[in-house]
């Protein structure tokens, strides 16, 4: 099987969601949401993609991508877990959550799962510092965080 | 008739499970057949009552809360569509006094209308403020808005109007306006809760803006940690577009005005005025050097006006009610309400939006009502990740920008993490050398070498390893940090390092069992 078809279907892909955003001002960090949400992580290939399409350096494209947080270099798991581990959080025993979650789901900050269910990724303040501790899974805000909470969030990741 | 049922659509309500109350809500709507409305309003701000749901009665509002899905059968049952006693039973919600002691200015609307009805937004007072600086010169609006007193909510404190009367001042070709929605202080939740539940204003805000300085273009740079803020904000956008309040004129104004969300990429440091603007081009966040002010070198090098969301979404009531009714509430030279944000371990969190001046006891004490736990306030952190941690001998200090920096504090965005009395002060110190440490754009060295430094040193403390020495090096890094580092992040770091050793010495003797205890 050659890789070449992959590859051409894998740059109309990428080139598709850069088509759609390189008209825009400043349009570097749309594209690159638009390959995450394409993709689940911004793919090393599409790098000099940009950087052709932009008129600009692969060194610069990539220097832009490993700053944000939020850019993923491996795809997530088939669920992203991101728990809150800033101070109001803490204040309400967020980093006893944080240490039960880790130990039910068996992984660290930065891992997936080995069965690929979930990725947990760390995140400073969720802007639900009055309902404390909290989390997202998938986007969905969770909060107030307690033994029961952590029990339907394994669940529901393991599902 | 048909009742109007309101359930919360705020993120924070959200977490709490309002789309399970609202699922449920609905279902009992369709099995007892009744003729309902069902609005998803944003937040009144009591967090502790979330989910809080309201329905409209003839004599007014009646609110119910916490509810959970479980609740709801037994909601209808004791007729909660004309305002039924049951035991979750609030009441008029203004008459709570949380929200009875508050003044909503900015936050006038927020959680009473339904945030995407532009007619909603116009029945409650929507604007008028848009309207009025229509028909006045682009000067004229600036001096308003300078003579009400408004200064940046982010944290700086810098006068609204002066700003924007250098952007006016400055001739240009294309000028922006650019929102900085990147709320990423831990205690704040301000901009979240009024993107979401009354995003209107801040799009008027933003045009108002526009109109003033000779802007066409808006940006609204709202982090990715917000992704209900942002659909809700794309959404509005959208209805302001299709009523004439954006396009090419606003409210037939000869001036156009348009407006375009960006989504951050979970960088702290974006929140910085400069290293957003970066971001916003499409470079990596990293920190300008000033000058050029970005009031005259900003946005693609062009003359920029950025503000925070908070101070932006205060311009309708100031081009509403006139410069003098916001100057008139607040104390010193700080004018007008703030909202304050409760949080952490706190009894009763939320929005608080007040005139300055109130004191921090009276803040954590009568309206926080102390600790979620029950046990005492040890420290409370005022101000986000920078701010510093005061103790309760600090408590009589006003909320108010100068007497806050009096005390070798800030009141940034407004926002306060109550710690009760298990928190370890050494613990938070070094968190906070920690997180400069992982969010430091990496420009200066202060910031990008002193925060791990920091971290280390403090791990020397907690081991016991010369602690007299070590401390003095902290303070001394402190110092290099405050005065070397360009921007706020490694600059203010010291304020929570600095404040938890000055108020919490006690915390930071070493303790020579604990590593033998591992």
């Amino acid at each position: 099987m050659s890789l070449q078809p992959a590859s051409t279907e894998f740059a109309a892909r990428a080139k598709s969601v850069i088509d759609e955003y390189k008209g825009l001002e400043g349009p570097l960090l749309p594209i690159l949401h638009g390959l995450q949400e394409e993709f689940g992580y911004v793919p090393g290939e599409s790098v000099p993609i940009i950087a052709e399409t932009l008129n600009l350096s692969r060194a610069e494209v990539h220097g832009v991508i490993t700053f944000y947080h939020d850019y993923r270099s491996h795809p997530a798991g088939r669920h992203a877990l991101k728990v809150c581990r800033a101070e109001a959080c803490q204040s309400m025993g967020g980093d006893a959550i944080a240490a039960q979650l880790i130990q039910a789901l068996g992984i660290g900050f930065h891992e997936t799962a080995a069965d690929n269910s979930v990725t947990l990724e760390p995140v400073f303040c969720l802007g639900m510092c009055a309902c404390a501790p909290a989390a997202m899974l998938d986007g969905e805000p969770i909060g107030r965080i307690d033994a029961e909470k952590i029990e339907e969030i394994v669940a529901e990741v393991r599902s | 008739m048909t009742v109007t049922i309101y359930i919360p659509g705020d993120s924070g309500a959200l977490a709490l499970g309002a789309d399970k109350v609202a699922k449920a809500i609905e279902l009992e709507v369709v099995a007892r057949g009744i003729d309902a409305r069902i609005v998803r309003n944003g937040s009144r701000g009591l967090y502790w009552l979330e989910p809080m749901v309201e329905v409209a009665t003839d004599t007014g509002r009646v609110a119910y809360g916490p509810v959970s899905a479980k609740d709801v059968p037994s909601l209808f049952d004791a007729g909660l569509v004309d305002g039924g006693q049951h035991k979750l039973s609030l009441g008029n919600p203004e008459e709570i006094p949380f929200l009875a002691k508050q003044t909503r200015l900015t936050f006038a609307r927020c959680g009473i209308i339904d945030p995407v009805s532009l007619d909603d937004y116009e029945a409650h007072g929507g604007l008028t403020g848009l309207r009025n600086a229509v028909k006045m010169a682009p000067a004229d609006i600036v001096k308003q808005v300078t003579d009400s007193g408004l200064r940046g909510r982010g944290g700086a404190g810098f006068p609204t109007g002066i700003k924007w009367k250098t952007v006016l001042d400055t001739a240009a070709e294309q000028k922006y306006i650019v929102c900085n929605a990147d709320e990423g202080d831990s205690a704040t939740f301000s901009d979240r809760m009024i993107m979401e539940g009354d995003p209107f204003v801040l799009i008027e805000g933003m045009a108002i803006a526009g109109l003033a300085t000779g802007a066409t273009k808006g940006y609204v740079y709202l982090r990715s940690e917000y992704p209900h803020a942002i659909a809700v904000m794309n959404k509005a956008v959208r209805v302001a577009r299709s009523a004439g309040v954006l396009g090419k004129s606003v409210l037939g104004a000869s001036q156009g005005f348009d407006i375009e969300i960006r989504s951050g990429a979970g960088a702290y440091v974006c929140g910085e005025e400069t290293s957003l603007l970066n971001s916003l081009e499409g470079k990596r966040g990293v920190v300008r050097a000033k000058p050029p002010l970005p009031a005259i070198q900003g946005l693609f090098g062009k003359p920029t006006v950025i503000n925070n969301v908070i101070s932006l979404a205060s311009v309708p009531i100031v081009m509403d009610k006139g410069a003098d009714y916001y100057r008139d509430f607040g104390m010193g030279r700080s004018r007008g309400t703030i909202p304050i944000q409760i949080a952490g371990n706190v009894r009763h969190g939320g929005l608080f939006e007040v005139a300055f001046g109130l004191s921090l006891g009276e803040i954590i004490d009568e309206i926080g009502g102390g600790t979620a736990t029950g046990r005492p306030v040890k420290a409370v952190q005022v101000g986000g990740p920078l701010g510093a941690y005061f103790p309760r001998a600090l408590f009589d200090t006003p909320f108010d920008y100068e007497e806050f920096a009096k005390r070798d504090g800030l009141i940034g965005h407004a926002g306060i993490t109550v710690f009760d009395d298990s928190a370890d002060m050494l613990k938070m110190a070094r968190f906070a050398m920690e997180f400069c440490a992982i969010e430091s754009c990496g420009k200066c060295t202060p910031c990008r070498i002193g925060s791990t430094r920091g971290v280390e040193t403090l791990d020397k403390v907690a081991q016991g390893i010369e602690p007299e020495k070590n401390l003095a090096l902290v303070s001394d890094l402190c110092n290099t940090m405050k005065f070397g580092s360009l921007c706020a992040l490694g600059g203010f770091t010291p304020y929570p390092v600095v404040s938890a050793l000055t108020h919490f010495p006690e915390d930071f003797r070493p303790v020579p069992v604990a590593q033998a205890a591992e």
